[in-house]
């Protein structure tokens, strides 16, 4: 019998997940098609493969049989336009494929704010496998690059430069590195680890203009301030944001992102959209509209399973979850916790006096109540906090239980006593 | 500055690269019999060099640099990536292998006056055991010294993890004392007792012939100190190690104590990243596991049992005892697992389920159709002579270590050793040790996986949100290591519930 495939656009974490855990619950036809590759791979470990970590194999976290063996067709083409109305998706080769369903999936793409100079050789920013290959051709023979940019992708990418002993020069347009998410003083630790890298870090400096030369190559970056930084290279990493231009003649409702219901519907009939190229109408309280992180992505391909296999589920993913590494310092964080305590929340940090460890609490300043951590040098056990974040423990409650959510390697030296010498301290 | 500090650092490695090179050199002198031949100086020389520059080498690699991940171009660095220089290097050990275990005279061994590199250690040996060197000896100083050297150079590299830097001295320390100094001086204090092992660690059945009947006759007649290894060795297999490798793993064992995953850890650090991790490696290297496992027990077996033929008044229980028991014993093991997996009898419970029974039937058969002088219809000299050469030579040695380069560095662990097939039967079916995944915080970027040495595929498991329970696992803790969220965490807990399966991972849906 053959039935009309479920279409996927897009073969990344979000889509990828959808289709297996669609599989397993139905036998359906299912068809993704990809732009960027012919097999999903781990666009969280492009760093690794330039790094030399890994090889280009190892992204796939599935052997190539896979797909066959679990009745995945996969396609490699472009996707141009969507005709709804006769439920085909229109190719770049001017061929159609007709759908029962149809999933959008297709990502991010990097932001460009229009500086002077940013389509010239050597910008690039850094998000599909054509960027990483772009960045091997460009990168192999500079000695000079300004990254733009300070988010997880500006820090990767200047990891990844410096692994090449590439000078790098990062440009940051805030007082301090990713302080809209994480609070000063852990900001100022991951600075002072980049230096430690001998990364020229320009706090507070904004691009004004990248300058070329006869060729169209780059050879130099003019700051906001009118300082001239010659290089070879710029990286440009100030965010990403949907990757929906293609989507423009169709009737789907786009505001920034694929605006979707709680059920990731469109306001096409049988049209769906998932992961970053998705923009909620109605996110939850403390959730963004947007969540571009990898974490999202499969929940929502989950979700969105178990709604195409007859179980129509709505999005309501549990707490808030994250993590990064930035040179060799992990983070974690449970929960909400804001950058500056807002009105109904209060901090507690506590940091070690020498080594790269910190932990900061966020808790509701009457009820006491634990709302959420950020932790940079100490794992901590997911579980733990999905339940305490579930039974809306208090945060004294957590410091004292801290030791159960420890999650670091054996033999590693505790804190937790530290910690909470500091919170009685503190809280007499 | 970032400049200079990378000239200095280039310039401090390569001095000690050509240092340790120098040292290494030097060993080859005594070939062309060159003024160092016989020479004290000449040895201290040359293994002075070589540790001084090992040492250089690794603190300019890594203790100049901040502490973290040290993973840079391991891909594009032709050694660790079967370049040229690994597909040398793999020739050059597989050739000293062959020349080791074969052709013993190449490297100067003559039983009436060494020449050459064996020669070399003859004042080293003298020291020690009070006699000269043999082979062998210059092989366990030469290993031995590869462990430290390369022991310091990891602790250089993972300097910020205590668990890989007690791991490692743990190795050290027992190839040092245990395997090396420890049995050279008690040979030095007992030099009229036969020969019978002397390495407490090296228990069976990675020590095979510990049950052959030359080496039980040496323990029996070998004193008090014969029989302290006998009973020491029972103890070792049938208490020591099943109740370590339940409260802790098998890692217990081959990450932390034998000598052979000492040097896999210490020298072969920086081929892991190339074993396979294909699901069809993995169902060869359980089929190859087990086929070895049943091979080493009915083996020795057969060897008790020919030594109680013709022995008869050596101990006090006859062979046919010896049978029963054995027999006994394999089906109280058979009906254990049962009860304690008839839950979740999965493909490893069923491999080793067929293991132990066609162990069982091999049993009855030599009882049924044996001799004196043969077991089955093999003469017993032969069985266990194809046994020492297929696993003790060709596989441990010759594919184990020479093939580092190419194959990964524990491929003798992976495919070959019948201790690890023991040991990882009971991880799988009866142990505390998991490696747990935190939740849902995998991102798949594949480091556990790729820097997996026994080539299991540590994503496959995490990126679900499922716990690692796998007979294979030695419990190195890299997975743990490189991996850049945090996720993996080797524990001991409850049996129950080691193993989960959820729907998906945490973080979906409350």
């Amino acid at each position: 019998m053959s039935q009309t495939p479920i279409v996927i656009i897009g073969n990344g974490i979000a889509g990828t997940t959808l289709a297996r855990q669609l599989r397993k619950r139905s036998d359906q036809p299912i068809l993704i098609i990809s732009k960027e590759s012919d097999y999903f791979f781990s666009r969280t470990a492009l760093m690794y493969v330039y790094m030399g970590h890994l090889t280009w194999d190892q992204l796939e976290p599935y052997e190539r049989g896979f797909w066959k063996k679990n009745k995945i067709d996969l396609l490699r083409a472009e996707v141009v336009n969507i005709h709804h109305e006769q439920k085909i998706v229109e190719l770049h080769d001017g061929n159609g494929i007709r759908y029962d369903r149809l999933v959008i999936a297709t990502g991010s793409t990097p932001n460009r704010f229009g500086w002077k100079g940013q389509d010239l050789q050597g910008v690039q920013g850094l998000y599909s496998k054509q960027d990483l290959e772009q960045l091997e051709a460009q990168s192999s023979t500079i000695q000079q690059a300004v990254i733009v940019g300070g988010g997880l992708i500006g820090i990767e990418l200047a990891e990844m430069l410096h692994s090449r002993g590439i000078e790098v020069t990062f440009l940051v347009r805030e007082q301090h590195f990713w302080n809209n998410v994480i609070a000063d003083s852990e900001s100022r630790m991951i600075e002072q680890h980049m230096q430690e890298y001998g990364i020229d870090l320009r706090l507070a400096t904004s691009l004004k203009e990248i300058c070329g030369d006869e060729n169209g190559k780059v050879e130099a970056i003019i700051t906001e301030e009118g300082e001239r930084i010659a290089c070879q290279f710029v990286g440009l990493t100030a965010g990403v944001r949907p990757n929906v231009d293609f989507l423009s003649q169709t009737a789907l409702e786009i505001n920034r992102g694929i605006v979707v219901d709680e059920f990731l519907q469109t306001n096409l009939t049988d049209v769906y959209a998932i992961g970053d190229c998705a923009e909620l109408r109605q996110p939850q309280p403390h959730r963004r509209a947007i969540e571009a992180v990898w974490y999202v992505g499969r929940m929502m391909g989950e979700t969105l399973a178990l709604s195409l296999s007859g179980h129509k589920t709505p999005y309501a993913p549990s707490h808030w979850f994250n993590s990064a590494k930035f040179f060799d310092l992990e983070y974690q964080t449970y929960g909400n916790i804001s950058p500056t305590p807002h009105e109904n929340e209060a901090h507690f940090l506590w940091q070690h006096p020498e080594k790269m460890l910190s932990i900061r609490l966020a808790y509701h300043p009457k009820t006491e109540q634990f709302l959420g951590i950020n932790s940079f040098g100490i794992r901590l056990r997911h579980a733990c906090f999905e339940q305490w974040l579930n039974e809306e423990v208090s945060c004294s409650n957590v410091i004292t239980r801290l030791a159960e959510a420890n999650f670091d390697p054996e033999f590693y030296s505790h804190y937790e006593k530290n910690i909470q010498n500091a919170w009685q301290a503190q809280h007499k | 500055m970032a400049g200079t500090t990378q000239i200095n650092q280039t310039l401090g490695k390569n001095s000690g690269l050509v240092l340790g090179l120098l040292g290494l050199a030097l060993l080859f002198l005594p070939f062309f019999n060159a003024g160092f031949a016989h020479s004290t100086t000449g040895l201290v020389l040359s293994l002075s060099l070589i540790s001084v520059g090992t040492v250089l080498y690794s603190d300019f690699l890594y203790r100049k640099l901040p502490a973290g991940i040290k993973n840079n171009g391991v891909w594009f660095d032709g050694l660790s990536s079967r370049g040229i220089l690994g597909w040398f290097v793999a020739l050059a050990l597989t050739g000293f292998y062959i020349a080791l275990y074969f052709y013993p005279a190449t490297l100067g061994y003559h039983s009436e006056g060494n020449t050459g590199l064996v020669a070399f250690f003859d004042p080293l040996s003298k020291m020690l055991n009070g006699n000269a060197a043999t082979q062998w000896f210059v092989y366990g100083a030469l290993y031995t010294l590869a462990i430290l050297l390369f022991g310091v150079k990891f602790i250089y590299k993972y300097r910020h993890n205590r668990y890989q830097i007690i791991r490692t001295l743990s190795v050290m320390f027992f190839q040092l004392g245990f395997a090396f100094l420890i049995p050279e001086l008690l040979a030095l204090f007992h030099p009229d007792t036969p020969y019978f092992a002397k390495d407490l660690k090296n228990m069976w059945p990675l020590n095979y012939y510990f049950f052959e009947s030359w080496h039980l006759k040496n323990m029996l007649n070998g004193g008090g100190l014969g029989l302290f290894m006998l009973f020491s060795g029972l103890a070792m297999i049938f208490v020591v190690s099943p109740v370590l490798t339940y409260l802790y793993g098998k890692r217990w064992y081959c990450s932390w104590v034998c000598g052979c995953g000492a040097l896999a850890e210490t020298a072969g650090d920086p081929f892991r990243q190339l074993s396979s991790k294909k699901i069809s490696v993995w169902k060869l290297e359980r089929w190859s596991i087990h086929a070895v496992l049943v091979f080493v027990f009915l083996t020795t077996i057969a060897v008790i049992w020919s030594f109680l033929s013709s022995n008869p008044n050596l101990t006090s229980f006859s062979r046919e005892t010896f049978v029963i028991g054995t027999v006994l014993f394999l089906l109280l093991l058979m009906g254990v697992i049962y009860y304690y997996k008839r839950h979740e009898l999965d493909k490893d419970a069923l491999y080793s389920f067929l293991s132990i029974g066609i162990i069982i039937v091999g049993t009855l058969c030599i009882q049924a159709f044996s001799g004196e002088k043969h077991i089955l219809f093999v003469k017993s000299y032969t069985l266990t002579k194809w046994y020492g050469f297929g696993i003790g030579a060709a596989f441990s040695g010759v594919l184990g270590v020479g093939f580092y380069p190419l194959l990964g560095s524990r491929v003798w662990c992976r495919f070959g050793c019948p201790m690890a097939a023991i040991l990882g039967l009971q991880q799988r079916l009866l142990s505390r040790f998991r490696i747990t995944t935190n939740g849902g915080q995998c991102i798949s970027c594949g480091n556990c996986s790729a820097y997996c040495e026994m080539g299991i595929d540590v994503r496959a498991y995490a990126q679900k949100g499922q716990n690692i329970v796998r007979s294979s696992c030695v419990g190195c803790g890299i997975c743990s290591a490189v991996c850049p969220r945090g996720v993996l965490k080797l524990e001991n807990g409850a049996v129950e519930g080691r193993t989960n399966e959820p729907e998906f991972p945490l973080g979906n849906m409350r």
